[in-house]
């Protein structure tokens, strides 16, 4: 029986041909990319070895570093945002709608599944401030404030993507961490309760310390999310204007497929990797020292 | 007033008052996830001049499908939905055969180093596909795929795989070890216990999974735009992204159809399935 389970071809087959297609189109070419970063040129024009030439215009790069800025700048206020505003559903769910919350979290879920490029397009209809006014300037127009064109300005447009982005995710992390509110054991909070822990007083010190494990989930898997973003950025604003709503993933974009230069689009490739490792790392040391200091 | 016997009915008054900011709260936030959509199929039926002259709230004047007409006939429509059906399917086949087979290998199957193995895996979910898109770019570039649908195909494949070993494994090490310890005892060979005795008891867990890189795939934009350079290749979000240019930006009737036909799309699936698909996506991102 043993044998059987063990059969080393058997073994060959069934995993064999997802290893070769995953070697051959991710491991490889993650390798592949990393030698890239010491050469410039492209499929058609050939390559040219340049040492360490991209690294060092990628740290003297005015637009690279605008980007990496706008992407830990979008990444940190969006993760605390998806967080924050998720758990504030969760806690919404499990002790106010309590049973009838069903309904609610299929509905507040449903952008979650919707096709990021169809949500721009339509937020960008719905902020626009010409040809025609989308609701939100009608609206502002009505209650007498000026029309304001979202997109024509850095901030407002950073701001636009991150309300559409809260609004695509934010059912997604509140079922994730209602799904570890719910969990908390029944006779815990009753305890609590009985003990005289009410409201604010009841989630500060009993239901929070409790979450934290998924809520220590949530925000890696947020915060890896984030950095990657790219959808939302090159349907929503394409990087405008100028260049001031690029994050590193669209920029790798650009100058990988619209200038052609292969190894400098590969370095920005890497260094997106490394900051997404070190944002991680980072998390994982920080919560685990708040979570000792919590034991003492 | 409190003196006053407190009927059955004043406590629910109480309690209806009390809860009602709660309710408020919950109307406006169903409101901002509903209204944008509302807006989006309502405009999806109005005439350009409805939508430069008349109001945001405005219903529309006729119910024509005459903007769907177009979307589908002068903006091309038809045709990226059926790259993108015939990009999708295929990946998502090959995706689950291989997937289910690697997971029954790597948790069934006893051998040395299958851990590291799943580790390996699991290392692709972490990467950012940025890593992977320029030497894929020149492969497909040298093999002659660049102007077919193939390296969408196979682009998807790969990058699914990793997150799809990774939940039929953990689905495998939910199935007592007995049943197929039973099966080996039965005399069935391998490939059966895994066809006959694994697939069919994995077979919720392999609807879930088809669901969630479903959506992944359908709504995928980075490889899509990656490797599809010509108008005939694009899937419905690559082609939606260039609606905009083709109609100069301001042809709103079909841009909005045209939303809405991809919207709608999901939003079918989600009517029937959606308990299926929320508890898909969530699983699958305790991956990070």
């Amino acid at each position: 029986m043993e044998r059987l389970l063990g059969n080393p071809r058997a073994v060959l087959v069934l995993l064999g041909p997802a290893l070769l297609v995953y070697s051959l189109v991710m491991l490889v070419p993650i390798v592949w990319s990393l030698v890239y970063t010491v050469y410039e040129g492209n499929a058609v024009s050939g390559f040219e070895f340049v040492g360490i030439d991209n690294f060092v215009r990628f740290f003297n790069d005015p637009t690279a570093l605008e980007a990496v800025g706008f992407t830990l700048r979008y990444a940190l206020i969006l993760t605390v945002l998806q967080v924050v505003v998720g758990y504030a559903l969760a806690l919404l769910y499990v002790f106010f709608l309590k049973k009838a919350s069903s309904l609610v979290r299929t509905l507040v879920f449903f952008p979650v599944i919707l096709p990021t490029v169809a949500v721009a397009l339509l937020f960008r209809r719905f902020f626009e401030a010409a040809p025609t006014e989308g609701p939100i300037n009608s609206i502002m127009e009505f209650i007498g404030l000026n029309t304001f064109d979202w997109f024509g300005q850095p901030d407002a447009s950073f701001w636009v993507i991150l309300m559409m982005d809260l609004w695509r995710s934010m059912g997604f992390y509140a079922v994730l961490l209602y799904a570890g509110v719910v969990e908390i054991p029944e006779d815990i909070i009753e305890s609590a309760r009985i003990d005289g822990a009410a409201g604010w007083r009841l989630v500060r010190h009993i239901i929070l310390p409790l979450s934290l494990p998924v809520l220590l989930s949530a925000t890696i898997f947020s915060i890896n999310g984030t950095l990657k973003v790219f959808d939302s950025v090159v349907a929503l604003t394409n990087g405008g204007p100028g260049t001031s709503t690029t994050p590193l993933t669209v920029y790798m974009f650009q100058t990988s497929f619209s200038f052609g230069q292969y190894g400098y689009g590969s370095t920005v490739a890497l260094m997106l990797t490394v900051m997404c490792l070190l944002v991680t790392i980072f998390i994982f040391r920080a919560s685990r020292r708040d979570l000792t200091r919590n034991e003492k | 007033m409190t003196t006053l016997a407190v009927t059955p009915f004043h406590r629910r008054v109480r309690t209806f008052v009390r809860r009602l900011p709660v309710f408020i709260g919950v109307a406006i936030l169903l409101a901002i996830v509903a209204y944008p959509l509302i807006w989006l199929l309502l405009g999806s039926f109005k005439q350009q001049d409805e939508f430069l002259s008349e109001p945001f709230w405005s219903l529309p004047r006729s119910w024509s499908l005459d903007n769907y007409v177009e979307a589908f006939v002068g903006g091309g429509l038809g045709k990226y939905i059926l790259n993108s059906v015939i990009a999708v399917f295929p990946s998502m086949f090959l995706i689950l055969l291989l997937g289910t087979a690697a997971g029954f290998a790597l948790e069934v199957m006893v051998w040395k180093g299958r851990g590291a193995v799943l580790l390996v895996f699991l290392a692709g979910v972490m990467i950012p596909l940025q890593m992977i898109l320029l030497p894929l770019f020149t492969i497909y570039f040298k093999l002659h795929l660049t102007g077919t649908l193939w390296p969408l195909i196979i682009t998807y494949t790969a990058t699914g795989l990793p997150l799809t070993v990774f939940m039929m494994a953990t689905f495998f090490r939910a199935v007592p070890r007995e049943i197929f310890e039973a099966a080996t005892l039965d005399g069935a060979n391998i490939y059966r216990i895994f066809w006959s005795v694994g697939m069919p008891l994995v077979r919720n867990a392999l609807f879930t999974v088809a669901l969630v890189q479903f959506f992944f795939i359908w709504n995928d934009l980075l490889i899509a735009l990656t490797f599809t350079n010509s108008q005939d290749l694009r899937t419905i979000q690559a082609g939606l992204l260039n609606f905009t240019g083709q109609y100069g930006a301001v042809d709103y009737g079909p841009m909005f159809a045209g939303i809405a036909v991809n919207v709608v799309g999901t939003l079918v699936l989600y009517l029937f399935l959606n308990q299926k698909v929320m508890k898909g996506l969530t699983a699958g991102s305790v991956k990070g």
